[in-house]
């Protein structure tokens, strides 16, 4: 067994044998020619010609992948219609006398190392596609046949990289994946890929060659590896996640663009927890309807230094809008007890769970939680961001709290910097005396949002990570269930709303108890956003 | 001579698609149709010089038409840079 590994660009996997792609790429001889204007007759019929056969492979795209992925051979023509290309053709005919492959050729190197020098990964990208015009054009120009591939058998297609002429010509049902040596997330086949569902991994280098047409193979898109004459061990478990992943994407699409509605027509949200900005692809990829937990310490873990407002600033910003007007709720920083950074110098703690933490910290260092907020105003100009405190204890921290919210509003007020004035702001629900006063704290908040492994940790008085407490250890227990029901009860008594954005959001089992309670949001990791909707979906709350 | 001011909205800024279209557009007018970026001109009814401006997101472009429909092109180019950039 050989394992390749790469980038995969689409999550999935497909097992098959491979078929390497065979191009009979044109060797271009140079010669002389007396006459350049027959020459350049010549590259003009060969150019109409090629035109016409875009044209026809523009309607095969159209009807095969949409317009979208079409549009490329649109492009095509157009590039080869374009007065640079044709001058340039051209001139190399006239001036140096030689035969219309060789200007065409040169042309395409010298057009195609333009977009090679252009500092943008999009555009490099485009460079291919000068070459495939041009290749299309010294084909005609040379009488040679396309180079179409029959497949016979279901296959993993490998190549160095593929261009569009070459990928809309694949008879796409018997393509199981790609595995290619070069190309970028922004290549076609790694276009293609994504706009078919299928697993393709990309920059798997020299190791993959020509030597291994026909070979059995899986392709992991999850991992980006590719297994060459896989072991028996290594196919069943590939096997049993192909199973699954089938599963799940046969769930995701019944689901998708569905409502997060029971059978009796009560609504709830699901959104779900990221801790990164380029988690939001993913959240968005399983139709989550909002943010309902960005843990912003990610910027303080990855950072050897406080993080500036600017960097935080732009993070927040840039989730913002990418859930385009969604909600997005961030929570202040959570560092302390399992998450420590060195820079934050904090002391060594008899007990780190019960000490110096979230917001314990930034009400004592007022400069970072000032910081922070002021990043957060800034960015909720652009888009529906809502900022969540943890750790709360007591109504006097939440009154702090909007003392400094106050304070950094009127600041940048008098800086003239833009920012939101009156932005939704919720609490953490993870401790027990939360709990207790959570008819006061309603009163001073927008909504709570449940942290039910801190709320089932402080409640049970047990350490999750002590494998001695399991056997005490109930994740369903009746005290945790009813300080969610207590907190519950409180917000809507003042009409503000409460999530649920701990582990326990994400237990199906639960799902049921918390829309009795009137839960209105479950924040949950966004691969199981789909689960909970089919869950939320099947519950009938008359019964 | 004619011409506005635009600032590109587009995340890419003008990729294949959008120039192509922009050519197309351009087409369909006798003036002369120049592209003016980051100190750069270009012709509007050039693809490839175009895509070689590298106009990126939040770079402001001037479009120039010079010609007999200009006023026309203008209008026109202005409503696609708009619906389109």
């Amino acid at each position: 067994m050989i394992v390749l590994e790469g980038k995969s660009v689409f999550n999935d996997i497909c097992i098959g044998n491979i078929s390497f792609y065979k191009r009979n790429e044109s060797i271009i001889k140079r010669y002389k020619v007396e006459d350049t204007k027959a020459e350049i007759n010549r590259f003009h019929e060969a150019k109409e010609e090629g035109k016409k056969q875009l044209q026809a492979l523009y309607e095969k795209a159209l009807e095969n992948v949409g317009e979208a992925n079409a549009a490329i051979f649109e492009i095509h023509q157009m590039m080869l219609e374009d007065l640079d290309y044709c001058e340039s053709i051209e001139n190399i005919i006239t001036t140096q006398g030689v035969n219309t492959e060789y200007a065409v050729g040169t042309t395409a190197d010298n057009f195609s190392a333009m977009f090679m020098a252009m500092d943008d990964a999009y555009m490099q990208g485009r460079a291919a596609d000068v070459k495939d015009v041009s290749e299309r054009l010294i084909k005609i120009l040379t009488n040679a046949q396309e180079g179409l591939n029959t497949l016979v058998d279901d296959v993993i297609i490998a190549a160095d990289d593929l261009v569009p002429s070459e990928t809309v010509q694949l008879d796409k049902d018997k393509v199981l994946g790609f595995i290619m040596q070069q190309g970028s997330a922004n290549s076609h086949t790694a276009i293609l890929a994504r706009s078919m569902g299928i697993p393709a991994i990309i920059g798997l280098g020299n190791e993959l060659n020509e030597s291994l047409d026909g070979t059995f193979a899986i392709v992991d898109g999850f991992e980006g590896k590719v297994y060459i004459d896989p072991d028996e061990a290594t196919l069943t478990s590939m096997k049993k996640r192909q199973k699954e992943a089938l599963e799940r994407k046969e769930l995701l699409q019944q689901l998708k663009d569905k409502e997060d509605i029971t059978l009796d027509g009560t609504k709830i949200n699901i959104y779900a927890n990221i801790g990164n900005p380029s988690d939001v692809g993913n959240v968005l990829k399983n139709d989550a309807n909002g943010i309902g937990l960005f843990r912003s310490e990610f910027l303080y873990l990855e950072n050897s230094d406080f993080p500036t407002e600017e960097q935080q600033f732009i993070a927040y910003k840039t989730v913002a809008e990418n859930m385009a007007g969604k909600k997005v709720i961030i929570r202040t920083l959570d560092i302390g007890a399992d998450k420590q950074v060195d820079y934050f110098n904090l002391d060594k703690e008899e007990n780190p769970a019960l000490g110096y933490r979230a917001i314990r910290i930034c009400l004592t260092k007022k400069e970072i939680f000032k910081t922070q907020l002021r990043a957060l105003f800034r960015a909720a100009v652009f888009g529906n961001i809502s900022i969540m405190f943890p750790m709360i204890i007591a109504v006097e921290e939440v009154l702090e709290i909007k003392e400094i919210m106050k304070e950094v509003q009127e600041e940048l007020r008098e800086e003239k910097i833009p920012f939101k004035e009156n932005i939704e702001i919720g609490i953490m629900i993870e401790t027990p005396a939360s709990v207790m006063i959570s008819d006061e704290l309603a009163k001073e908040v927008d909504f709570f949002s449940v942290g039910t492994n801190d709320l089932t940790q402080y409640t049970l008085a047990i350490d999750r990570q002590n494998q001695k407490l399991d056997r005490f250890y109930n994740a369903h227990h009746k005290a945790v269930l009813r300080m969610i029901k207590l907190a519950a009860d409180n917000a809507h008594a003042h009409g503000k709303w409460i999530g649920i954005c701990g582990e326990l959001g994400a237990d199906t089992s639960l799902t049921e108890e918390f829309l009795r309670m009137g839960i209105d949001e479950l924040s949950v990791s966004p691969s199981m956003v789909l689960e909970v909707r089919k869950r939320v979906r099947e519950i009938d709350l008359s019964k | 001579m004619k011409s506005f001011k635009y600032v590109i909205k587009d995340e890419i800024g003008i990729h294949a698609r959008p120039a192509g279209l922009l050519v197309k557009e351009s087409g369909k007018f006798q003036s002369a149709i120049t592209l003016k970026a980051n100190g750069k001109t270009g012709d509007a009814k050039r693809i490839f010089g175009i895509m070689g401006m590298a106009v990126k997101q939040n770079d402001e472009v001037t479009v120039e038409a010079e010609g007999a429909d200009e006023e026309e092109a203008i209008t026109t180019l202005k409503k696609f840079f708009e619906e389109n950039l």
